[in-house]
């Protein structure tokens, strides 16, 4: 039997941000993208004590097979890092877009939200922007109401993508359930 | 300020348990106001439904790069030793078609003896033990084992409502096969007084599901003039990845 999910709770800041967990590649690399945000909650207000997990292909689309994510050699793509929001609400990660890994699906970064208040984990993917007929011939992009869709979708700006989480309220953000979690 | 009483937190807990009796649902319910904080921070609209893809049918891969040994021994970060009763926790990792989650990265945190976390945000006027910083890591072994020796933390209290008490407990983080198995949850220990009256415990209102989250006191892991020891085993979602893929 499955075991439950708590909240990750106000207090574990000391224990899983790590030094280097949100630059998946160093700043100023050529071919770096800044992928970054805010958490709301459903007053509008920032949440300054959430943490999000991302975990993407590399540019090429291949699936990173290695570890070093939690002490970074510099060169290795781990595809996977980790962020604390800071006292605004806002969070950072330096990554590469991931490139398309199946045919016919848009690529996305895979994300995991957790915060003090949440008692469950949340699953959401941030999609780099796409034309129409990119998202037409996603099938799961394509089955979404198109006002809610909007909310997975990051928007550019000049150093790479804005992801915004909203936790709750009139644009609240698309979060996913996946067969055997027993989640509606 | 806080105003609100046991008795009006502990009435809203009983209410939610009756009207999910039943239902089985074995996770929290993310819509749990006996839990301040939750109020404006659960989604109100349903989970979307969706197929793993192929990012997702992998989880982050963790190696001895990452993690060194003694990152599993609590009670080793510091000069001298921690105050409080010395004590194992081990357990086996595995996903819900009982295959091992190998080599794969556990974290914990947790508080002191005396119920207070070295974060700077927790307040509680109880000392913090120079010796104890009270987060750990480890890896699963090829059969999903994990093991951390730790003093056991105690209970403290917070703001939810007048006199609000936590149970003791020691958080855990966990990842599986793969992306869709992650979990972030929390270890309890047999007997608290305080289960029937934390609305984090019992945001999950299927009793049998909640007691999951209970440790087993195991005397066969307890070690003469030395260590108490407990046994959980942590049982993730199902993998949506087939053998093959894996091969």
């Amino acid at each position: 039997m499955t075991t439950p999910g708590q909240t990750v709770g106000p207090f574990f800041h000391y224990a899983l941000p790590f030094d280097g967990g949100q630059d998946l590649v160093a700043p100023g690399r050529p071919d770096a993208i800044r992928l970054h945000g805010h958490v709301y909650d459903g007053h509008g207000d920032p949440v300054p004590d959430a943490l999000l997990e991302i975990w993407q292909a590399d540019a090429d689309g291949r699936v990173p097979r290695t570890g070093g994510s939690l002490r970074r050699d510099g060169w290795t793509f781990t595809g996977w890092g980790r962020a604390a929001t800071d006292a605004t609400g806002h969070y950072t990660f330096t990554t590469v877009r991931p490139g398309p890994t199946e045919a016919g699906r848009l690529p996305f970064f895979a994300i995991v939200v957790l915060a003090r208040g949440l008692t469950h984990r949340l699953f959401t993917r941030a999609y780099p922007p796409a034309d129409a007929s990119g998202i037409a011939a996603d099938p799961f992009l394509a089955g979404l109401d198109a006002r809610r869709r909007e909310t997975l979708f990051a928007t550019p700006d000049a150093h790479g993508l804005v992801f915004d989480v909203r936790l709750q309220g009139e644009n609240e953000t698309v979060f996913l359930t996946f067969p055997g979690h027993g989640e509606s | 300020m806080v105003t609100d009483t046991q008795a009006e937190i502990s009435a809203e807990i009983a209410k939610l348990e009756a009207a999910d009796a039943g239902t089985g649902v074995p996770q929290p319910r993310r819509d749990y106001p006996p839990y301040r904080s939750s109020l404006l921070r659960h989604p109100t609209k349903s989970m979307v439904h969706a197929d793993p893809e192929t990012i997702e049918l992998w989880a982050p891969c963790f190696g001895h790069q990452d993690v060194a040994a003694a990152e599993a021994d609590l009670t080793i970060q510091h000069a001298g030793e921690p105050i409080g009763e010395r004590m194992v926790v081990t357990g086996r990792i595995t996903d819900g078609d009982g295959r091992p989650v190998a080599h794969q990265l556990v974290e914990i945190w947790q508080a002191n003896a005396g119920g207070r976390y070295v974060h700077k945000r927790d307040q509680h006027p109880a000392p913090l033990d120079p010796n104890f910083t009270g987060a750990g890591r480890c890896l699963t072994d090829a059969d999903g084992n994990y093991r951390f020796q730790t003093i056991k933390p105690g209970p403290y209290p917070w703001r939810n409502h007048l006199n609000a008490w936590r149970p003791a407990h020691i958080h855990f983080s966990l990842f599986g096969t793969d992306f869709t198995q992650r979990l972030v949850t929390q270890m309890y220990f047999p007997g608290d007084p305080l289960f029937p009256l934390d609305p984090i415990y019992q945001s999950i209102t299927d009793a049998k599901a909640r007691e999951r989250l209970i440790a087993t006191y195991d005397h066969d892991l307890t070690s003469p003039e030395w260590s108490t020891g407990y046994r959980w085993d942590i049982v993730l979602t199902g993998g949506h990845r087939t053998p093959e893929v894996d091969a």
